[in-house]
């Protein structure tokens, strides 16, 4: 078993602010990512994926196919977009960066199987840097 | 305790099936396939798993770990044409996948000691590619 990583940018907007939480409590609970006019972020996603390798072309599955994907389900639809205001799945959810691995992944994996049937390489994880700081992952 | 030394090295290669036509290796490595090779600063980190030894407080010489690695991977490797300079990239196309696993190959038996043994290998083709490797089939 190999498991290969892709790594991934994109440039982002967000507000993190709860609905049922008074502005004060907000303000406590997300400090500084609850200024208003919400702020950005240079994201870094690293997209893992483990199987097989091929015996004859040495490689675990078509690269340009998870960077077609990814592109498609998140760079196009995040880059340099506003997560609250563009992206329906943060109308009512809170774009932290734990919720943006939920829904990214839940994005790859939704169409995983159309990408890479049959004995095509899992997914096997991702990881979400916001800033240099912290890092967020989801391990499959 | 995981202990994880990194080495580098610049080597040239080129991905192509030599029974595939242009199109079709263009198809199946992209740029990787074109025919007079391109370089990488290839980065490795290659990973021990162990207990550190009571005395020494140490799970392995990493002196000793910087010797395999150069000896074994870094000077055969560095500056050459991996498909026509370091076997078996001759006939095995030399994709990271299969860089890892020749990696693993060369070193492992230098390393497996009472209380201590390789437990994985990466390697960065570039700072946004790389592939870990484990063992076992690969």
């Amino acid at each position: 078993m190999i498991r290969l990583t892709r790594r991934y940018r994109f440039c982002a907007s967000h507000r993190l602010h709860a609905a049922g939480l008074s502005d004060a409590e907000n303000r406590a609970l997300y400090g500084k990512c609850n200024n208003p006019h919400g702020h950005g972020h240079d994201y870094t996603l690293e997209v893992s994926v483990s199987g097989q390798v091929d015996a004859e072309s040495g490689r675990v599955g078509d690269l340009a196919a998870l960077d077609t994907l990814v592109r498609e389900q998140v760079l196009e639809p995040f880059d340099h977009h506003d997560l609250n205001k563009e992206v329906p799945a943060f109308a009512e959810r809170v774009p932290t960066t734990e919720n943006l691995a939920i829904e990214i992944r839940s994005r790859l994996a939704g169409r995983w199987h159309r990408v890479f049937p049959g004995e095509g390489p899992a997914l096997d994880g991702i990881r979400i840097q916001e800033t240099k700081r912290n890092r967020f992952e989801l391990l499959d | 305790m995981l202990i994880t030394r990194r080495a580098d090295f610049s080597a040239s290669h080129v991905c192509r099936l030599e029974r595939l036509s242009d199109e079709a290796n263009r198809a199946l490595y992209g740029a990787d396939s074109n025919p007079h090779g391109h370089g990488h600063n290839y980065v490795i980190e290659v990973t021990l798993e162990g207990d550190p030894e009571p005395e020494t407080g140490m799970v392995f010489d990493l002196k000793r770990l910087k010797d395999v690695l150069h000896r074994e991977v870094v000077e055969p490797m560095d500056h050459r044409f991996l498909n026509l300079e370091v076997p078996p990239f001759n006939t095995v196309v030399p994709t990271t996948e299969n860089l890892a696993i020749e990696v693993w190959r060369r070193i492992e038996p230098h390393l497996a000691g009472p209380r201590v043994r390789l437990h994985g290998v990466r390697v960065y083709e570039t700072e946004d590619l790389y592939v870990d490797y484990f063992g076992g089939q690969p």
